[in-house]
């Protein structure tokens, strides 16, 4: 799982599953500790904070996601009005689903020396006034969740950490491809399902985190 | 790679991400040591016109920016993977246009289903079909397919066979992820399987099953695994 290395002497140390290069780096970021992106909150500044440089970094990113579908599915399984049949079904299948994702996530950051970010404060407006309107917002966030795992996947170093990404990916996609069926949409809006940049994913998140 | 079991190991999700990511770890650093940055500029245009250039920020040290194409050394490998996903590809492909052909999906729901999903598995047949080629290899021809039985068995074993079908590609593909060496081709793999995984789980809703049959976390199959259950279905 090394990267090229610029001092070949250094290449064949690894430091719990990290090339010695990115754990250092890493070191220097938590260091370094301010990172700027102000408008979207600390948490996701904090998921952001390297612009894709590590596998560290793209869980944290990954996680901020998961929290944020993980509160969506916990709110809407809660409040959302006329939420009943095969939505309500689906829709607790997929809190458990995203909840064992933040687990799993936090889990792997932890394992590989680093720092979770924390569960962002959420907000998410009107979305649970009806069943409609829930499965809207879910759907534009597990179609989200899809591009922001497919768009980070190429970046993965580590091959553990792209097959823990491609599991959950695929699972993001189910969850897509079932709220779509029953908002009686096309199941995929393409046969590809495009990688999104972290930007245009945090841009796509951002009106629900509250800073 | 060496891992370090450190973590506590009370956790399934975490035991079972650990589990997943057995296979070959070694190949994808080596492919991070041959890319670099560039990739297999331009060998597939097909796909990325939307995965944008900021994620082509790899550093390789010191080496000329300027794009290489994969030499055919490099990519062997991906090659037989890439053939591999288009013979599963063909496969279903076929099977739902000889489905749609047979008139036997008569539920127009179902029917709608059946064709946007044929629509995308003729478009993973195209596009990879193009890839083989366009890394220098010879495209795996269509098999010869074996679905009289299962269309002759009606709508619910067409349903069945279909969700069976789509689960296994997800898997086929999710079980290479960690073996193709090309960024490219690893971002062209990743935006198919994820596709697969939506048919998967609509099938799979169809016919009263778990959208998500293997909980939060989905399972990879091995090429071995695959052809085994996709032989009955391909005639020698």
């Amino acid at each position: 799982m090394s990267k090229t290395m610029t001092q070949p002497e250094l290449a064949a140390i690894e430091v719990k599953g990290m090339t010695r290069e990115a754990f250092i780096m890493r070191g220097a970021i938590a260091a370094g500790g301010v990172y700027g992106l102000s408008t979207v909150g600390p948490f996701v500044g904090q998921a952001m904070a390297q612009g894709g440089g590590g596998d560290l970094d793209i869980l944290n990113f990954a996680l901020t996601l998961e929290f944020l579908e993980g509160a969506f599915y916990t709110m809407a399984v809660k409040s959302t009005k006329g939420l009943t049949g095969d939505a309500k079904e689906v829709a607790t299948t997929l809190r458990d689903n995203e909840l064992e994702h933040v687990d799993a996530l936090t889990a792997t950051i932890k394992d590989l020396g680093g720092k979770p970010v924390k569960a962002p404060g959420v907000d998410f407006g009107d979305a649970f006034a009806s069943q409609d309107s829930f499965l809207e917002l879910a759907q534009t966030f597990e179609d989200l969740g899809v591009g922001a795992y497919n768009g980070a996947g190429p970046m993965i170093e580590a091959v553990e950490v792209l097959a823990a990404a491609g599991s959950i990916v695929q699972v993001e996609a189910r969850h897509a491809g079932v709220i779509r069926l029953l908002r009686g949409e096309r199941i995929a809006p393409s046969a590809f399902d495009k990688g999104l940049e972290m930007q245009e994913v945090l841009d796509a998140a951002k009106p629900f985190i509250k800073a | 790679m060496s891992k370090t079991r450190t973590r506590e190991q009370g956790d399934g999700e975490v035991a079972a991400l650990d589990q997943l990511a057995r296979e070959d770890a070694g190949s994808r650093a080596q492919f991070l040591k041959m890319v670099g940055g560039a990739g297999a500029a331009g060998a597939l245009a097909i796909f990325f016109a939307a995965c944008g250039g900021d994620d082509e920020e790899e550093k390789p040290s010191g080496d000329s920016p300027a794009p290489k194409p994969p030499s055919g050394g490099a990519s062997k490998g991906d090659i037989a993977i890439v053939n591999y996903a288009l013979t599963l590809e063909h496969l279903e492909s076929a099977f739902y246009q000889q489905v749609l052909e047979s008139g036997e999906v008569k539920d127009p729901k179902i029917g709608e289903i059946a064709k946007s999903i044929s629509e995308d598995e003729m478009e993973h047949v195209s596009a990879l079909t193009a890839t083989v080629k366009q890394l220098g290899g010879k495209p795996a021809p269509a098999p010869k397919t074996a679905f009289e039985d299962v269309i002759a068995g009606g709508p619910q074993m067409i349903l069945e066979t279909a969700a069976s079908v789509e689960n296994l590609g997800a898997a086929a593909y999710l079980g290479q992820a960690g073996n193709i060496k090309n960024k490219e081709i690893l971002a062209a793999a990743l935006s198919i399987h994820s596709n697969e995984g939506r048919h998967a789980a609509v099938l799979n809703q169809a016919i009263g099953k778990s959208p998500v049959p293997d909980g939060a976390f989905a399972k990879p199959a091995t090429m071995e695994e695959v052809l085994k259950a996709v032989k009955p279905f391909i005639k020698a």
